[in-house]
């Protein structure tokens, strides 16, 4: 991977070179073969285009994709009490805003997607009523969700205002990054009997909301997991070793399918009937242990690419042994590995989608749900699903962008 | 570590609670009773479950009739055979599509890779958006995609029966004339498989000799003379042409004869070959990149020739560096096949959903399935690990 | 060295890290709780009971697990039924309201109870589901559309009455060209995975000694999706059903539903085994929602009928006399709360199924016995 990203960086260079004759001269012409290859390939590409354009913008009918907007977003979650979900996203977005202030890079692509994103919502050619809904009323003038949107994209370039600051540390960022998603489930998931914040059940979560949910909940609760694994797996203790390579063999061993539904059902056989978690906390459980086996292998490896002298060193001059694994191990065989994480974040995301075989409404099963409810949706599968392809494209996409930034600010893999 | 052991005087003078070995030993104790405690807590909660709910926990209804009918088997099965036999036919199904789906994605990864270093600039961009495409999509939406949106729009089944050629695409599956045994044709089928077998020792036999002794072995004539011969003879002491050749035929509803793929089928391999191809692509390009140019350079100035550049330069190094991550492809791939009930593809997962809902025997038969997948898959590592260590061995 | 320690100490966190997880998300402190009192009590006892004859003890254990139902349905504040998200007609999303039939007599029932029909807390189901949620009593009421056979009655839970009458039926295209069941043979076959309709249609076909080729999803939308497509020349599954996704398609009239029906579907709503004094409140409910139609209650006249002098009617909204609701723990308007809040049988059928819902069924069976339907009950007395 990293060897690659230099090669086609150095092509893209030469590449340049001026004149766009020879660039063309160069890479489509070169020789022979090439020259047929390009002149076949071109028509093919034009032709593909032309059928998917016509599609998208003439024979496709995305009424169904349209009806429900805030069903794909929130799910079910009860209207009146959406604020919630609006400040979850406000902050966490204000957040990256000050993220974007402090440090820049990869954090400032995020932060002006976020914004133009948001802003897109803010100015979205047509109305519907979803978009009117009120957030909440401040002096008797109503917040919709369509300015609400927009109130984002403002918060997050204040934010990025304020990251700027030498007043703001990075502590302080750092410190709210931790902070934010705690208050996040708190605030969305509110306590019983509560006037300001009544308890929302999760079974109403849904949409967009679930899926993130589940892709973020289940990398961060399986990173401990996954580093106490991998260094379990290493460990000198035959015990410990065993267990954790036995349960990481099992793990990766069987589709993550079936661990779902080993939670879904037969966690209600081992566990007494009044401890038995509500089901999004169960696939949150199964996606969580899915992801801690390949974070240990992930981990292990990284952890191997750590040269033993380092440790030796650490030792020389004095370091415990949980002082050399905590300072001077894992944080290199973490940077190592970053990418690979990132990668599993990726694939954890998008496997999120295999919920609705549990039947948890996620933002796939959002779709099916909506297709099922009118009759006449039967017929607009194709949009739906296309439509939900290109959400989980955007938002993987730019992870694995971020992924490559991340790498090569790091400098990882460079030899 | 072991270097440093501390010597038995001092180990006197020392508290036990510093005493490595001693913390060693209460470490595996306590971490044992601990996962132990875990596991004898949850079984005997199932245990009491198990029989507050009157589970039945026996295995006897493998032999009880399935009912429920099975889309598509290679093996017969019909819906009055035993839920073993649905069992089986679930990891056939399961077999059949992840082995040839294996095969076909290596072959599809590696032209993506090569394409992806292509000095076409049009070749490789778009080399490349088929692997951004892919590796960005949930599997579970490509499936739908390609189900629903390819393999149901092909043209309707009483249409495409009026053209009279080999094969046909219709909406109930691709149809195509294919050859198939008489009754006489088994001493044939021996024959080809004796031939393939012996070419293949003959290949890896006199090539190792010349590789030892250096001596000329004529390897690649020899194995192919026998790979043709064999099969040869083998026609011609069949009695009469042991084969025949299977047209399909429009009857009242569908085509009947000739080989058969279902949309459902190809909807599953199609799908997991052009996904997990995007993944393998990754792999082989990092690999061949990997391989060090001077090399290349090298081979060259010594007069080898571009083909055997790839054959003796790049692929024994990049190979090293290629089979681990393929063999993990390769199980992924195996384990997405999973996914194949929601595009109406019945393979051992699907099969053992419906056969939890008519059994009701869910425990039972998910450990067959989990036990079932992790048989493959520790198969499949246990295999490929045992080759990839040789491959590492004879490289360096 | 002391490095083994600390890997120790981390797969000693591991449970900790799980433990955690499971308590923080849930938001719900009982449960950690629960896991620590629950199996010290519960492994002393149980051993001792197993020896005895299985019939005997399990009774008393079911009972002892899924007791009082109400008792927790009224402290929790809401009613969990298990129901589905993906069937126009019986439950579907509108927005982010739960609709249908089944949604509508769940709603009944916490209005009864709770005296609030949005009281409820719909958990989507899938078709696997349905009968380990109700065994593990994870929802206090199924009411998924689910069939109701012996073999359910005995592991799933108590079936209450009868809501809805179905059958199962055979929808055919015309380009087909098959006009009635015996011209079956050889025919390709679209069906949903996982419920009665798939084994119906299996001995239907081995019954009349004719082979198919069956096309088995998950899902009802990839069902219908396919057959419309021309993938089968058959879907088969309940007629309410097929009469709806008909009038959804493309064409409605290049499709045939054949009058056949093969099987019984009474769909019926479910309760978790072991506690009568639940079963019969859902049933009582039930029986209120039939017989409100039939006294001519609506939703509309409910207030009015308070004052009616018909004794059936008096009695049934709880002026007149005790019909049974001090014994069940229950207000003395807790049916006329439910009519209230859903209306009467008809109303719920027309709301959901009627001419002007998002699907149209006839009625058929689902009529008043009194007009020559089957739905009949009890008398709430």
């Amino acid at each position: 991977m990293p060897s690659s990203n230099q090669l086609t960086a150095t092509d893209a260079r030469s590449s340049q070179a001026p004149g766009i004759i020879k660039w063309v001269r160069a890479n489509l012409f070169s020789n022979w073969f090439n020259s047929i290859l390009t002149i076949t390939l071109i028509p093919a590409v034009a032709y593909i285009l032309f059928i998917v354009f016509r599609w998208v913008f003439i024979s496709a009918d995305w009424s169904a994709v349209t009806s429900q907007p805030l069903l794909f977003g929130v799910g079910q979650f009860p209207r009146d009490q959406i604020w919630r979900v609006g400040i979850s996203l406000l902050s966490i977005m204000f957040l990256i805003g000050v993220s974007w202030g402090k440090w820049g890079g990869l954090l400032r692509s995020i932060g002006i997607f976020a914004t133009l994103l948001f802003f897109g919502f803010a100015i979205l050619p047509f109305q519907h009523e979803d978009l009117s809904i009120p957030i909440f009323t401040i002096a008797s003038t109503v917040m919709t969700i369509r300015f609400f949107l927009g109130l984002i994209s403002l918060f997050i370039i204040i934010g990025n205002f304020i990251g700027r600051l030498e007043a703001v540390s990075k502590r302080l960022i750092i410190i709210g990054w931790f902070v934010t998603p705690i208050i996040t489930v708190i605030l969305l998931s509110g306590f019983d009997n509560s006037e300001l914040l009544p308890s929302i059940t999760t079974t109403l979560w849904g949409g967009l909301l679930v899926t993130f949910l589940l892709a973020f909940g289940g990398i961060i609760l399986s990173f401990p997991i996954g580093v106490a694994l991998a260094l379990g797996r290493r460990s000198k203790l035959p015990v410990v070793s065993a267990f954790s390579t036995i349960f990481i063999e099992m793990v990766r061993g069987v589709p993550l399918v079936t661990i779902l539904f080993m939670f879904s059902f037969i966690i209600n056989l081992v566990l007494p009937p009044s401890a038995i978690p509500e089901r999004i906390v169960r696939a949150l459980m199964a996606m969580t242990l899915f992801s801690a086996a390949y974070t240990a292998e992930n981990i292990r490896g990284g952890l191997q690419a750590v040269p033993p002298g380092q440790m030796e060193a650490a030792k020389a001059v004095g370091m415990s042994g949980f002082q050399t694994m905590f300072f001077i191990v894992l944080p290199q065989a973490l940077r190592a590995i970053l990418p690979a994480i990132v990668g599993q974040f990726i694939s954890l995301f998008k496997d999120t989608t295999l919920v609705v075989i549990v039947g948890i409404n996620d933002f796939l099963g959002i779709g099916r749900s909506i297709i099922n409810s009118t009759p006449e949706f039967l017929q607009l599968q194709l949009e739906v699903y296309v439509f939900i392809a290109i959400i989980y494209m955007i938002f993987s996409f730019l992870m694995s962008l971020a992924s490559r930034k991340l790498e090569d600010a790091l400098g990882v893999g460079e030899r | 570590m072991a270097s440093i052991k501390s010597s038995p005087d001092q180990n006197a003078s020392i508290p036990f609670y510093r005493d490595e070995r001693w913390l060693q030993s209460a470490a595996q104790i306590i971490s044992a009773i601990l996962i132990i405690g875990f596991l004898i807590y949850i079984i005997i909660n199932f245990f009491i479950a198990a029989d507050n709910r009157g589970l039945n926990l026996g295995f006897s209804f493998i032999t009880e009739a399935a009912g429920f009918p099975i889309s598509e088997s290679i093996i017969e099965y019909d819906p009055s055979m035993s839920f073993g036999r649905a069992f089986l036919v679930g990891v056939v199904n399961t077999l059949r599509v992840s082995l040839l789906g294996i095969v076909a994605a290596t072959i599809l990864g590696a032209s993506v890779a090569l394409a992806r270093l292509s000095q076409n600039w049009l070749l490789s961009r778009m080399a490349l958006l088929y692997v951004e495409f892919h590796r960005n999509i949930p599997l579970l939406v490509l499936l739908y995609l390609w189900y629903f949106t390819v393999f149901s729009q092909f043209p309707n089944v009483q249409d495409s029966s009026e053209l009279s050629r080999s094969i046909y695409f219709t909406q109930r599956g691709i149809y195509m004339i294919w050859p198939r045994l008489t009754e006489t044709g088994g001493i044939f089928l021996i024959a080809v498989f004796v031939g393939i077998f012996g070419a293949l020792f003959f290949w890896i036999s006199l090539r190792r000799r010349r590789e030892i002794t250096g001596q000329q072995t004529y390897y690649i004539q020899v194995s192919l003379s026998v790979l043709i011969i064999l099969p040869v003879i083998g026609w011609f002491l069949a009695d009469g042409n042991p084969l025949w050749i299977d047209v399909p035929q429009f009857q009242r509803f569908n085509f009947e004869g000739g080989m058969r793929l279902t949309p459902e089928f190809m909807g599953i391999f199609i799908g997991l070959v052009t996904y997990t191809a995007s993944f393998i692509a990754e792999v082989v390009r990092a690999g061949i990149q990997a391989v060090d140019r001077g090399q290349i350079e090298a081979a060259k100035a010594v007069g080898l020739n571009s083909l055997q550049i790839l054959n003796l330069i790049i692929i024994p190094q990049a190979l090293r560096i290629i089979i681990p991550p393929m063999i993990s492809q390769y199980l992924n791939l195996t384990k997405n096949s999973s996914l194949a009930m929601v595009i109406g593809y019945q393979e051992l997962f699907g099969l053992a959903k419906i056969a939890i809902n008519n059994a009701g025997r869910a425990v039972q038969i998910f450990v067959m399935v989990m036990l079932t997948y992790l048989f493959f898959s520790l198969l499949t590592s246990t295999i490929l690990n045992i080759y990839n260590r040789r491959i590492q061995f004879i490289t360096r | 060295m002391s490095r083994k320690i600390f890997t120790l100490l981390a797969v000693l966190t591991l449970f900790a890290v799980v433990i955690v997880a499971c308590g923080d998300s849930n938001g719900d402190t009982e449960t950690e709780a629960a896991v620590d009192t629950e199996p010290e009590t519960e492994p002393e006892t149980e051993p001792e009971t197993e020896p005895e004859t299985e019939p005997e003890t399990e009774p008393e254990v079911v009972t002892g697990s899924h007791a009082d139902i109400l008792g927790r349905v009224l402290e929790r504040g809401t009613l969990i039924c298990g129901g589905r998200t993906d069937l126009a007609g019986f439950g579907s999303l509108d927005g982010e309201r739960n609709v249908g039939f089944d949604i509508d007599l769940c709603r009944a029932v916490a209005a009864a109870v709770l005296g609030d029909a949005d009281a409820i807390e719909i958990v989507p189901l899938t078709a696997a589901d349905r009968g380990p949620s109700l065994q593990t009593a994870e929802v206090d009421l199924l009411s998924r559309n689910v069939t109701w056979t012996a073999s359910r009655d005995v592991q799933w839970g108590n079936f209450t009455i009868v809501m809805f009458y179905d059958g199962q039926g055979f929808m055919v295209t015309k380009a087909s060209g098959i006009t009635s069941t015996d011209q079956f043979d050889g025919a390709t076959v679209c069906v949903t995975s996982g419920t009665t309709t798939e084994q119906n249609l299996a001995d239907f076909f081995r019954q009349n000694g004719m082979t198919f080729e069956a096309v088995v999803f998950e899902e009802t939308a990839a069902v219908y999706s396919a057959y419309e497509e021309g993938r089968c020349d058959i879907t088969t599954s309940d007629r309410s059903q097929l009469e709806s996704v008909r009038n959804g398609f493309a064409s409605p009239d290049d499709h045939i539903i054949l009058d056949d029906i093969i099987s019984k579907e009474p769909l019926t709503p479910a309760v978790p085994h072991g506690d009568d004094a639940w079963f019969d409140i859902v049933k009582v409910v039930m029986f209120a929602l039939i017989n409100a139609e039939e006294l001519g209650v609506t939703q509309a006249n409910v207030e009015e009928m308070l004052a009616s002098d018909n004794i059936n009617i008096r009695r049934l909204l709880g002026v007149e006399g005790d019909w049974g609701f001090t014994d069940l723990g229950l207000d003395s308007d807790a049916l006329a709360n439910a009519i209230a809040a859903v209306g009467n049988y008809g109303e719920i059928y027309d709301r959901n199924l009627g001419p002007n819902a998002v699907i149209t069924l006839p009625r058929g069976l689902n009529e008043l016995w009194s007009n020559g339907g089957l739905i009949y009950a009890p008398p709430v007395k």
